[in-house]
């Protein structure tokens, strides 16, 4: 489980520090082509620090992290590796697509344009195939007669959706799930999650989530991460860490987590 | 929202029937200046809306590089806003005017005009494009990057846009300090409103209706320009503001 042979992800000793705080610490960490992965765990865990250097939103201190099969956050000059500039990053980060806790909506574009803005600046499509595969995408989250509605005319659970179809218009090999369901009253929740499991079953796409919802994470994952202190406490199949954990942290936050939820 | 055009508007009917009001008591003076101080009044609006040109211009480099520049572009740019923000702006008129020639550059009245009175309020501009755009919420670079884009792209097409609503007010009231500004112009033989206003007073000696005449008319073109401000902000936020509304 730990050793993958072609491993989409790879985080080799990362390190990431505020400050003195130390939010991961020279952390090894591998994910497959393909596999679903939920990262749980206490809050201040790294979890999100985590996704948030592999979306190149954060800088690490050390180590190197590779995304499907050449480095991310450096790059070779001649037979060195050197810290990426602004040109690789762009280029490695292409296949990666993260959707937000807070959506992060651009407020002042309709739905439809939220999801075409990046595919015509950025890949150069024509207007009409952004269109077009924009339309799609939001049909596919089911909105798609919302095209024309702009993220204030939407609830919670569906600017989600929305975010969720604008990361995919980029065609990412990673999709990156940081607590979206976290800020959505309850009764919303359960659609974003479909969204993620008709997501699941298309076979091409590699998915990390950070979350709380517990039991989607038993169901959906195909491993389950549990964060602490910046390290992987323990890890395994869904079964293996809700059935039979045995990290004395784990067991303790499964309690607590379990019992409230 | 839906009481400020009522308000406004009867402003606007107020000020235009004290003008008529006026027109009326001084006939004669009215038909006698009134053409003279139009004249004046389009060398006005001409440098009002050239200097705002440079100014946008001026601001949203500066503010861009202040920002975003290399550290020399960085340095130029608060350098510009700091010179230009900290000395007065006839100073700097008649140094445009009068010291750059014995640098070899000599420039039209009206060029100086519109150069001195433009990079002056758009080195105000440029703090209020600056934090217009520090407004913005931080998820929305980052939303950006995780589409990647890159940095001007998101700049243009996702923060200015949003920080283009945030900003027209305050724009509003530069391009009326600039309108009022204009005036200065007359100390280099430009020959606007308030310069028109001296010479006839000087033939005529009829200071009450000259300038009270002058008075109205700075007070409708800022009227004008607040209106166009406004009808701007509308058009900007109307896709933001339906979606507050729901």
């Amino acid at each position: 489980m730990n050793q993958v042979d072609n491993p989409m992800v790879r985080f080799e000793n990362v390190t990431k520090r505020y400050g003195s705080h130390t939010v991961l610490d020279k952390l090894d960490f591998e994910v497959a082509a393909n596999e679903k992965v939920a990262i749980i765990g206490p809050s201040g865990s790294g979890k999100t620090t985590l996704l948030r250097m592999l979306m190149t939103l954060e800088e690490i201190d050390d180590g190197i992290i590779y995304v499907d099969g050449e480095p991310l956050t450096h790059m070779l000059d001649g037979d060195r590796l050197v810290p990426a500039n602004r040109k690789h990053l762009s280029r490695v980060r292409a296949k990666i697509g993260m959707v937000f806790q807070h959506f992060n909506l651009f407020p002042h574009m309709s739905a439809v344009n939220n999801c075409i803005v990046a595919p015509l600046t950025v890949l150069g499509l024509s207007k009409d195939a952004a269109y077009e595969r924009a339309a799609e995408l939001l049909d596919m989250v089911g909105l798609g007669d919302k095209l024309d509605h702009y993220p204030g005319q939407l609830s919670g659970g569906q600017k989600q959706r929305v975010a969720i179809a604008r990361a995919l218009a980029m065609r990412p090999k990673i999709m990156l799930f940081d607590e979206v369901t976290s800020a959505l009253d309850p009764e919303l929740v359960g659609e974003v999650l479909k969204v993620i499991r008709k997501l699941g079953d298309a076979h091409d796409l590699t998915l990390l989530m950070v979350t709380h919802e517990m039991g989607f994470a038993k169901e959906f994952a195909d491993r389950v991460c549990f964060f602490d202190q910046g390290k992987i406490a323990e890890q395994g199949t869904p079964e293996e860490i809700f059935s039979a954990p045995t990290n004395e942290r784990t067991i303790q936050f499964l309690s607590a987590v379990l019992e409230t939820g | 929202m839906q009481e400020k055009p009522i308000q406004h508007r009867l402003v606007i009917v107020g000020i235009l029937s004290l003008m008529a009001g006026f027109a009326v008591v001084t006939y004669s003076s009215f038909r006698e200046f009134l053409p003279e101080l139009l004249r004046g009044a389009l060398v006005t609006i001409q440098v009002t809306l050239g200097g705002a040109m440079v100014a946008v211009a001026a601001a949203l480099i500066a503010a861009v590089f202040k920002m975003y520049g290399s550290l020399f572009g960085r340095w130029l740019a608060i350098f510009y806003i700091e010179v230009f923000r900290g000395t007065s702006a006839l100073v700097q008129l008649f140094w445009m005017f009068f010291v750059l020639p014995y640098f070899g550059i000599t420039l039209e009245p009206f060029t100086v005009g519109v150069l001195a009175l433009g990079l002056n309020i758009g080195a105000y501009g440029a703090e209020v494009i600056r934090g217009a755009i520090q407004s913005i919420d931080k998820g929305q670079w980052e939303a950006a990057t995780a589409l990647n884009l890159s940095r001007m792209q998101t700049l243009r097409r996702i923060i200015l846009p949003q920080a283009f609503v945030v900003m027209i007010p305050p724009w509003g009231n530069l391009f009326i300090e600039l309108l009022k500004g204009t005036a200065l112009v007359s100390m280099i033989t430009l020959g606007d409103l308030a310069f028109k206003a001296q010479q006839l007073n000087q033939n005529t000696l009829r200071t009450v209706e000259i300038f009270s005449l002058v008075l109205i008319m700075y007070l409708c073109l800022a009227m004008i320009i607040t209106s166009l401000m406004r009808a701007l902000e509308r058009r900007a936020s109307r896709g933001l503001v339906r979606g507050r509304a729901s």
